[in-house]
C-alpha cells in the first residue's frame, strides 16, 4: 500500500503534472498555429483592450446578461471554480506536498475550512448533476463526454473530504484523491476540461469583435 | 423533438437532397470542414460546455417554450455537431433537416453570445453550416432565387439595368411636384455621399426612394447614385454560404462607389446590407477596413439632427417605441444614436423589454424571412416572444430601420393582430420635415 502511495505521489505525480503542462503548452501551441494559418484574418481583429474587457466583465457573478438570467448555474458555477483554485493551493494536506518536494511553505486554510469548501464544491458538482438530468436543454445536449468531464472534475473534491474525514481505510481514500486529482491533471489537455486553457482565447476573440469591430458589449 | 418531426417540404430542398449520395456529402462536408474552418470551430466544438445558457437567448427556443431542439446549443448539435460526430457522412436526410435549422431556424442574430460563458460565436458555426448546404446544393428555393438573381443580375430583385434608371427618375419626376428643383443625380462624379439601398427598394417600396431623395434634398446634400450595377448593397448570398459571390457583390458595390469618386457611402435603412458591408463581405475581400467609408442610415441621420439640418415643421405625438435591428446594433453599436434620433422625432418614445443589444430578434433576418412562404409559419410560431414584448409596450407605432425587421414585424404584427404600425426612421423624417407650401 506505502509503496503504491509512494509511486502515485511521486513518480506518477510526476508524470501527471508533465503531462498536464506540457499537453497545455502543445494544445495552445497548437491551436494558434492553426489560428495564424487558417483564420489569420481574424486574428487581425484582435484587441487586448477589449480582450481584456470581455474577460474581466465575465468574471463578475450576475455581470452579464448570460449570469443574471441563468442563477443557479451562475452560483454553481463560481463557487466550484473558486472553491477548485482555492482549495487546490491553499488545503493544508496540499501545502506540506510543495513544502516536502520543493521546499515551499506557505500560510493555509485551517482543516474545517477546507472541509467547508469542500463540500461546497461538492454540492455544486451536485447541482451540475441534477441540471444535466432534468434540465431539458441541458439533458437534450448532453453527451458522454460531458458526463466525464463533470465526473473528472467532480472525484477529487468527493475523495478529499473522504479521506479528509479518515472514511473507510483513510490511506485507500487518500491515493484515490491522489489518483483523481492526477487524473483531472492529464484530462485537462485533452478533454473538455480544455476550456480551462482555451476560454480566455475565445472570450477574447468575441470580446474583441464585439469591442473593436462592432462598438458593442458582449455581456 | 427533432427537425425530422417538423420537416417542411421545400422543393429546392427536396430536389437538391435528392441528388446526393452518403459519399459526395461525406468528401463535400469534410473539405469544407478541413479547408475553411480552423482554431475557432475546433475550440467551439471542443469547449462548449453544454450549459444550455444559450437556450433563453434563442426568440425560437423561448417561443416553443423552451424546447430544447430550438435553442441554440441544440440546433448546433443537430447540425455541426451531426457532422463532426459522424465524420461527415451524413443521410440525404439529415442534410435537408440539417438545412432546414440552418436557413430557417437561426437568424444570425448573435443574441446567445450575451448568454455564454465561454463566447461561442454560434452565429458563426451556423453561417459555416449554411456554407457546407451550399456546396452541397442544398438551400431553400426562394433564398436561391434571389442569390441566382445577385448572380445575374447582381442585384436581388432581378432588377435590369433600364428599369433601375426608370425607377429612379419615376421618383424623381413624382417628387418635384412636392419639392420643385429636387434631383436624384445619376452618376455625379466627386459627389459627397453615394447613396445605395437594397434592390428591395426600387421593386416594391420605392416611396423609400422618392422619402430619401426628398431628404437629401432638404437638407441639401451633395449626392448621386449610380446608373451602373453596384448600386445594390444588399447580399442575400452572404446567407446562402456563397460566399464566392457574396464577395463579387461587395466589391461590385464598392467599385460602382470608387468609380464616381465619391467620399462616402451613405446606406439605406438595412440591416443585413450593412452587416455584408461592414462585417462580412468586406473580410472575405482581405479588406481589414473599408476601401470607401460607408455609413447606415441610422448614423447618417444622427448627423444631420446634430449639424442642424433637418428643420422639423412638427414632432411625432403618437407613441412610439424602438426595435434595435441586430445587424446594427450588436453589429454596429448605433443604439444610442438610434434613439437620439427616434427622441429627435417623436415625443412619446416608450422603451421595450429588453431593449438595445438585448432585443430580441425580428426573426427575420440572417435571409429566414427570403426563404419563402414555405417557412413563413416558423417565423411567425418562433417569434411569439416578440409578439409579446411589442403587446407589452401598449404603443401602435415602432420604429425599425431595418428591411429584414420591418417585413418580419410586420408579419408577426398582423399574425398575432397586435394593430401596430411599422415606421422607418426615413418615414418620421419625411412626415415631420418642413416641406414647400404646395403651390
Amino acid at each position: 500500500m506505502n509503496a503504491l502511495y509512494n509511486f502515485a505521489t511521486g513518480p506518477l505525480a510526476w508524470a501527471a503534472f508533465a503531462i498536464f503542462i506540457g499537453g497545455s503548452i502543445y494544445r495552445i501551441w497548437s491551436m494558434i498555429q492553426l489560428a495564424k494559418q487558417k483564420e489569420a484574418a481574424f486574428i487581425s481583429y484582435m484587441s487586448w483592450p477589449y480582450a481584456l474587457r470581455s474577460i474581466f466583465r465575465w468574471f463578475i457573478p450576475f455581470g452579464t446578461l448570460g449570469w443574471k438570467e441563468n442563477p443557479g448555474i451562475t452560483v454553481a458555477t463560481f463557487l466550484f471554480h473558486i472553491c477548485l483554485l482555492v482549495l487546490v493551493i491553499f488545503t493544508p494536506g496540499h501545502e506540506v506536498m510543495w513544502d516536502y518536494a520543493f521546499g515551499i511553505s506557505y500560510p493555509t486554510l485551517p482543516e474545517v475550512v477546507a472541509d467547508g469548501l469542500t463540500l461546497v464544491a461538492i454540492g455544486a458538482a451536485c447541482f451540475f448533476v441534477h441540471r444535466r438530468l432534468t434540465n431539458a436543454q441541458v439533458r437534450y445536449v448532453t453527451t458522454k463526454a460531458d458526463w466525464i468531464a463533470l465526473g473528472i472534475a467532480a472525484a477529487p473534491f468527493l475523495t478529499g473530504f473522504l479521506a479528509s474525514q479518515q472514511f473507510g481505510d483513510g490511506q485507500i481514500m487518500t491515493l484515490l484523491h491522489v489518483l483523481s486529482g492526477e487524473a483531472m491533471l492529464v484530462a485537462i489537455p485533452f478533454t473538455r476540461l480544455s476550456h480551462a486553457l482555451f476560454q480566455p482565447f475565445a472570450r477574447a476573440y468575441i470580446g474583441s469583435e464585439f469591442g473593436a469591430v462592432r462598438h458593442v458589449q458582449d455581456w | 423533438m427533432s427537425i425530422l418531426d417538423r420537416k417542411i417540404d421545400d422543393p429546392e430542398l427536396k430536389r437538391a437532397t435528392e441528388t446526393l449520395t452518403p459519399d459526395r456529402i461525406e468528401q463535400v462536408i469534410n473539405s469544407v470542414l478541413q479547408g475553411e474552418t480552423g482554431a475557432r470551430l475546433k475550440a467551439y466544438s471542443e469547449i462548449c460546455m453544454r450549459c444550455g445558457m444559450c437556450a433563453p437567448a434563442c426568440h425560437y427556443c423561448v417561443s416553443h417554450d423552451m424546447d430544447p431542439s430550438y435553442s441554440p446549443v441544440g440546433k448546433v448539435e443537430q447540425t455541426m455537431g451531426l457532422m463532426l460526430r459522424k465524420n461527415g457522412r451524413l443521410s440525404p436526410a439529415e442534410v435537408y433537416g440539417m438545412a432546414q435549422i440552418a436557413y430557417t431556424e437561426c437568424n444570425l442574430c448573435r443574441r446567445c453570445v450575451h448568454y455564454c460563458p465561454i463566447g461561442v460565436d454560434t452565429g458563426y458555426i451556423i453561417s459555416t453550416v449554411r456554407r457546407i448546404c451550399h456546396k452541397l446544393g442544398v438551400t431553400p428555393l426562394y433564398i436561391q432565387d434571389t442569390a441566382h438573381s445577385h448572380s445575374a443580375t447582381m442585384n436581388q430583385m432581378w432588377v435590369k439595368e433600364d428599369e433601375w434608371t426608370d425607377s429612379l427618375q419615376w421618383q424623381e419626376d413624382e417628387a418635384r411636384d412636392e419639392f420643385p428643383g429636387l434631383r436624384i443625380p445619376l452618376d455625379v462624379e466627386g459627389a459627397d455621399i453615394f447613396y445605395s439601398v437594397i434592390a428591395p427598394e426600387p421593386k416594391f417600396r420605392t416611396q423609400l426612394i422618392y422619402q430619401a431623395a426628398a431628404i437629401l434634398h432638404h437638407v441639401g446634400a451633395d449626392w448621386t447614385m449610380p446608373s451602373t450595377p453596384g448600386w445594390d448593397n444588399s447580399d442575400m448570398c452572404m446567407f446562402t454560404g456563397d460566399f464566392e459571390m457574396m464577395g463579387r457583390l461587395k466589391r461590385s458595390h464598392f467599385e460602382a462607389a470608387q468609380k464616381l469618386k465619391v467620399k462616402r457611402i451613405v446606406m439605406g435603412e438595412c440591416g443585413h446590407a450593412f452587416r455584408s458591408v461592414y462585417d462580412v463581405g468586406n473580410r472575405w475581400l482581405g479588406w481589414k477596413n473599408h476601401p470607401v467609408p460607408i455609413v447606415h442610415s441610422v448614423e447618417f441621420f444622427w448627423e444631420l439632427f446634430h449639424e442642424g439640418k433637418i428643420r422639423l415643421a412638427k414632432k411625432f405625438e403618437e407613441p412610439v417605441t424602438i426595435h434595435d435591428p441586430c445587424n446594427i446594433i450588436r453589429g454596429r453599436g448605433l443604439m444610442d444614436k438610434l434613439r437620439e434620433v427616434t427622441h429627435a422625432l417623436c415625443t412619446n418614445v416608450i422603451e421595450m423589454s429588453p431593449t438595445r443589444e438585448h432585443n430580441f430578434c425580428c426573426a427575420a433576418g440572417g435571409g429566414v424571412i427570403n426563404c419563402g412562404p414555405p417557412f413563413k409559419g416558423v417565423r411567425l410560431e418562433g417569434n411569439r416572444i416578440k409578439a409579446d414584448q411589442l403587446r407589452n409596450t401598449g404603443v401602435k407605432v415602432v420604429v425599425a430601420p431595418c428591411h429584414n425587421c420591418h417585413g418580419g414585424l410586420e408579419d408577426i404584427i398582423h399574425h398575432y393582430q397586435l394593430g401596430i404600425h411599422t415606421k422607418f426612421l426615413g418615414d418620421l423624417i419625411y412626415e415631420c420635415m418642413e416641406k414647400p407650401e404646395p403651390e
